[in-house]
């Protein structure tokens, strides 16, 4: 009995606490830049695609949602020809994006992806492009690679010597 | 055997081994770069250090390099030894200081080996503050792609590619720090084997092209272990798929078989499978709309062969359970084996030879081991690439055998012997109707017809053992040679005489049978397709026979088994046969001139979508293993297509499908001399532990987002029932039975070269013996020689005798899908010899025509220096080129239209 009582003050004098509920949609909660949300394939600052292809993050993926195909253009510039993620099994682990040597994959402070069809829920590359550097604004993969694929030439990337001259004895 | 101590463990050793093979053939972990099991110790690369102790007592021991320390009895070693595990990671830090921040785009990663070593020797943090070498890379060719930035100057491709392979064009270059791995000038990789160099390189300076077009991470493969389609040999693949394409072709181990390496046509040649000439669809030809499906097409199928005359061609390409699932349908009488009359008969020859059990038939790692080596009309260059890489190693290690019985030094310490051996060489002699690289390295070659080197293979039969007969007339160049290599030929242990199909003569086989019983040698054949020898070992008649057949019947329905006539039979006589045939129903993979003759096309699945057992030229019967199921249906085996058509037959209607293994059975009982064929690989309900082998690597992506475009929910794993492989990621992940290994991979090893741990020694045999069954083994039968010699090639004036010749890269049916190999394919010629040119004032270039089989082919005339007189030379098997009369008699025309 006296437990009961107890519970009822209790709940009744929350009604003079601070509110921590907000009113969603209207009021939004502010969420951390590196809040786990929304996976998005970021840009580089010469605006071609971040993402090369490389495979890791799906790899890394925990529930194997990520499936890509990698090509590469003329320069030999890889880039993923389709990228798909089934967000219905994303866990928003971020397993990707520490996986991503590109800074490509980021997962942003977004949620709100509510579907009535499961099948809404698989986003292609399309879909998850964004026309920003996202979180690490000027990073070129292709500028710190060996690989020369029309970023930068060999032995222009950062801490990279002029390609050595094979004719030359010289030390 | 020696014991030593690695650690303070005794562990008993093989004697002449080095202390790296020693340690890795014991299981244990040991990093290295420039050794490599099948080209010894340089000492080059200073990775695989270890702590070797005095005794006992010592505690300080030295740092030596395993891999140039040979074992001996009570050695002691330390791989744990802090110094030792600090030297090695040093070593890797400075391989490291100027590698390229590249892995996320270099093809190599995921089976790289120096990212497994890096990985094992615990350097992870780059210290070096220093800019990095960089180097320009060049063009090599449609197959090999080059990033030199990558290199860690191992010195391997060089010592596989001049060293083992024999090729010219890749060079070390520069020096210093500087030293540069590549080509005088940019250009095509000339040597047939350059593919190896992606397995050979441990980093990514040399990887596949082909793969790059759709690239794919060696843990997201699907893979199964398969065998090569593209020559007789039967090479050991294993073939990878992703999003139903075939993805690229790798080594297999076999140490009987391929050992380590593939060539180029095997291992670039896959990309039929992917081509858009596939035939995709059912079609029942004639009516209005003639895509079908499955059960229309089995009942239209069904009312073609009952009532009619049925006849079956069978296939040299095609698996042993699809021909038989042909014979068993047709009924053996009317089973037909779809090669020409004197093809069929000289393969015959073959298979009476082998099944006699005169003689032995050696196996490519036995031919690498032979210390004497006659070739006898046989371009292995171009039929059987991968033996003309073993025939070199014969030559190269019986003088390296030679030196150190003389001089005692490890057969590993290839530097060493190399700089002993300078020069020299082994005997082999190369005696072809054309020239090929392999006469740089023989002692001695001649050019001659079949006939007259049949001839002269007889004169070495009769000097090895003169109570055979002696050639009449047989001249001088033929009595010189013949002396030279009976002589070489009986000093050797483990002579083998190679000889072959390409020639089209029944002579040489003879020859070369008397030859090797003589010497109780060892007789290798080369014959032109994967199962060319298990058609012949079904010993059916030839093509002509069902042609003749035809002509008796009317209402003959004829169903050809993935085989395009018109690659093999001149197409006068293939028309004349498809005109004579009622119904015509073709099984095939791809679109051809055969499959448009066909009333009733059937999609047939290709290696890498079907389970099949193929037999090489060594009678060694293999199983190639499916990769991946197509996602369209009606792409299936044909043997299953033919058992669903049988099934019609016999109204008990058995709904049971038979797994290949049922049919191998069948095939076993009804053919004695097949026995034993049926363990070729465990069976289909095979497992180990309950449990299936998995085809993926427990890394696979993607499963829940490969088809999600298509459905969201994922489908259930695909079911294989004809084999203990599983479609899934799940499964037993122990080692597998040999035939059954899908990729090698082990921890911490995750390149090719974790293949060291699936040997029984390093080297050596896989664990629980190289895959394969062979066939006819060398009994106590005493070899019955073959007396008629034939009669010495004579030139006809205004008549020249036609022969073949075959082209690594161009001559395959289905290697040409690969646009790389087409592109390296020759066009179509002419070839005479450099006198009939004269003769008819004819020169190099000039169109020149050759009349045969109811046609003109007019091409540009490509002299040949050393060819024989009276022969002419056409391409054979150019894709779109006619199959012609191989061996018969023609009128060459050189008038300039
Ligand atoms: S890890 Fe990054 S670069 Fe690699 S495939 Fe994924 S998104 Fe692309
Ligand atoms: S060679 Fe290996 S370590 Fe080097 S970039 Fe390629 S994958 Fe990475
Ligand atoms: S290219 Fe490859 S094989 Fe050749 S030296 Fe460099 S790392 Fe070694
Ligand atoms: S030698 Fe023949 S079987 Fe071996 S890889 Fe080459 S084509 Fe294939
Ligand atoms: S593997 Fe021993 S020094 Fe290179």
């Amino acid at each position: 009995m006296i437990s009961h009582l107890r519970t009822m003050w209790l709940v009744f004098i929350h009604i003079f606490h601070k509110k921590v509920t907000i009113e969603y949609p209207e009021e939004r909660a502010p969420l951390a830049a590196r809040w786990r949300g929304r996976i998005v394939l970021t840009k580089d600052p010469d605006g071609g695609e971040r993402c090369v292809g490389c495979y890791l993050c799906a790899a890394a993926c925990p529930v194997d949602c990520i499936a890509l195909q990698a090509t590469e253009d003329e320069d030999g510039r890889r880039y993923p020809a389709f990228f798909r993620i089934n967000f219905s099994r994303c866990i928003f682990c971020g397993y990707c994006e520490e996986a991503c040597p590109t800074y490509a994959i980021q997962l942003i402070p977004d949620f709100e992806m509510g579907e009535y069809k499961r099948q809404d829920l698989v986003y292609e590359k399309e879909d998850l492009l964004i026309d920003s550097q996202g979180k690490y604004p000027g990073y070129n993969f292709y500028n710190v690679a060996g690989m020369d694929a029309g970023v930068k030439a060999k032995g222009k990337g950062s801490n990279e010597e002029e390609p050595v001259d094979i004719k030359s004895l010289l030390p | 055997m020696p014991t030593i101590y690695i650690d303070n463990k005794p562990f008993d050793v093989k004697t002449g081994k080095n202390l790296l093979e020693a340690c890795l053939s014991l299981g244990l972990d040991l990093p290295y770069f420039c050794w490599h099991p099948a080209m010894g110790s340089i000492g080059a690369c200073r990775q695989c250090a270890v702590k070797v102790f005095k005794d006992e007592e010592d505690t300080r021991g030295r740092i030596v390099m395993s891999c140039m320390e040979g074992v001996k009895d009570g050695l002691r070693v330390s791989i744990n030894d802090e110094t030792a595990k600090a030297f090695r990671s040093q070593v890797v830090e400075w391989l490291m200081t100027n590698h390229p921040h590249d892995c996320p785009v270099c093809d190599e990663g995921g089976s790289c080996h120096l990212q497994d070593m890096t990985v094992m020797t615990g350097h992870n943090y780059r210290r070096y503050e220093f800019k990095k070498r960089t180097y320009t890379n060049q063009y090599l060719g449609p197959l090999i792609n080059h990033e030199m930035n990558r290199c860690i100057q191992c010195y391997r491709c060089v010592r596989f590619y001049k060293d083992y392979a024999g090729g010219k064009d890749l060079n070390v270059f520069s020096a210093h720090n500087h030293v540069y791995f590549g080509r005088e000038k940019e250009g095509i990789l000339q040597s047939p084997y350059s593919g190896n160099l992606a397995e050979v390189c441990p980093t990514g300076v040399f990887t596949d092209k082909t793969l790059k077009e759709h690239y794919t991470r060696k843990w997201d493969l699907t893979n199964a272990p398969s065998v090569c389609q593209h020559c007789s040999l039967g090479c050991n693949v294993i073939a990878g798929e992703r999003y139903g394409q075939l993805r690229n072709i790798v080594n297999r181990y076999n140490g009987e078989v391929n050992g380590y390496f593939l060539c180029d046509k095997g291992r670039f040649g896959y990309e039929f499978v992917n081509s858009e000439n596939r035939i995709t669809q059912p079609l029942i030809r004639n009516q209005t709309i003639e895509a079908t499906t499955h059960d229309k097409l089995i009942q239209h199928v069904g009312k073609l062969v009952s009532g009619h005359t049925l006849i079956g061609i069978g296939s040299p390409r095609a698996s042993l359970e699809s021909n038989y699932a042909l014979l068993e349908l047709v009924g053996k009488e009317n089973f037909y084996q779809g090669i020409p009359d004197d093809l069929a008969y000289v393969e015959q020859k073959i298979v009476d030879v082998l099944q006699s059990g005169a003689i032995h038939t050696p196996s490519l790692k036995e031919i690498e081991q032979a210390d004497a080596v006659l070739i006898l009309g046989e371009d292995i260059w171009n039929t059987a690439s991968v033996m003309a890489l073993a025939v070199r190693q014969s030559v190269m290690k019986t003088a390296a055998n030679h030196t150190t019985e003389q001089i005692p030094l490890p057969s590993w310490h290839d530097m060493a012997i190399k700089e002993l051996v300078q020069e020299t060489k082994g005997f082999l002699a190369n005696m072809t109707v054309l020239p090929s690289q392999l006469d740089e390295i023989a002692a001695t070659s001649m050019r001659a017809a079949p006939d007259d080197l049949a001839r002269l293979g007889f004169a070495i039969a009769h000097i090895l053992n003169p109570s055979l007969p002696e050639v009449p007339d047989a001249g001088e160049m033929i009595n010189t040679q013949a002396t030279i290599i009976s002589k070489a030929l009986q000093q050797a242990k483990h002579p083998v005489i190679i000889t072959g199909t390409s020639c089209w003569s029944n002579a040489l086989i003879r020859a070369a049978f008397d030859i090797a019983a003589a010497l109780n040698g060892g007789l290798a054949f080369v014959l032109p397709e994967c199962n060319s020898l298990g058609l012949a070992m079904m010993r059916a008649p030839s093509f002509d026979k069902a042609a003749a057949h035809v002509q008796q019947t009317t209402n003959t329905t004829a169903i050809i088994l993935e085989n395009d006539l018109y690659r093999c039979i001149p197409a006068i006589e293939a028309d004349a046969f498809f005109s004579r045939c009622k119904n015509i129903i073709v099984l095939d993979t791809l679109h051809n001139r055969t499959t448009e003759r066909a009333h009733v096309l059937i999609p047939a699945a290709t290696f890498a979508e079907a389970d099949g057992t193929f037999v090489n030229n060594e009678a060694r019967a293999q199983r190639s293993s499916q990769v991946f199921m197509p996602a369209n249906k009606v792409i299936r085996e044909s043997f299953k297509w033919l058992s669903d058509i049988k099934a019609l037959q016999t109204t008990a209607g058995n709904g049971h499908e038979r797994h290949p293994d049922d049919l191998l059975l069948a095939l076993e009982n009804r053919f004695p001399q097949f026995a034993g064929i049926n363990k070729v690989a465990p069976p289909h309900n095979f497992r180990i532990h309950g449990a299936r082998i998995p085809r993926e690597s427990h890394r696979y992506s993607g499963r829940t987002a490969i088809t999600a475009n298509m459905a969201v929910s994922e489908p259930k794993p695909l079911q294989d029932d004809d084999s203990s492989l599983s479609y899934t990621m799940e499964g037993y992940r122990g080692l597998p039975p040999a035939p059954l290994i899908p990729f090698f991979w082990s921890p911490g090893w995750n390149s090719g070269q974790s293949v060291n741990k699936y040997q029984q020694e390093v080297g050596g045999m896989l664990k629980g013996g190289d895959p394969g069954i062979r066939l006819f083994e060398q009994t106590t039968t005493l070899p019955t020689f073959y007396r008629d010699v034939p009669e010495a090639f004579v030139p006809r004036p205004d008549r020249w005798m036609l022969l073949p010749q075959y082209h690594l890269f161009g001559s395959g049916e289905l290697s040409v899908y690969t646009a790389g190999i087409a592109s390296l394919s020759s066009g179509p010629y002419i070839s005479l010899s450099k006198q009939d040119a004269e003769r008819s004032h004819v020169k190099d270039g000039d169109m020149v025509s050759v009349k045969t089989d109811g046609k003109t082919y007019t091409f540009p005339l490509s002299i040949q220096e050393s060819l024989p007189d009276g022969i002419v030379l056409l391409p054979a098997g150019l894709r779109g080129m006619d199959a012609l009369s191989w061996g018969s008699w023609v009128n060459i025309s050189t008038e300039i239209v």
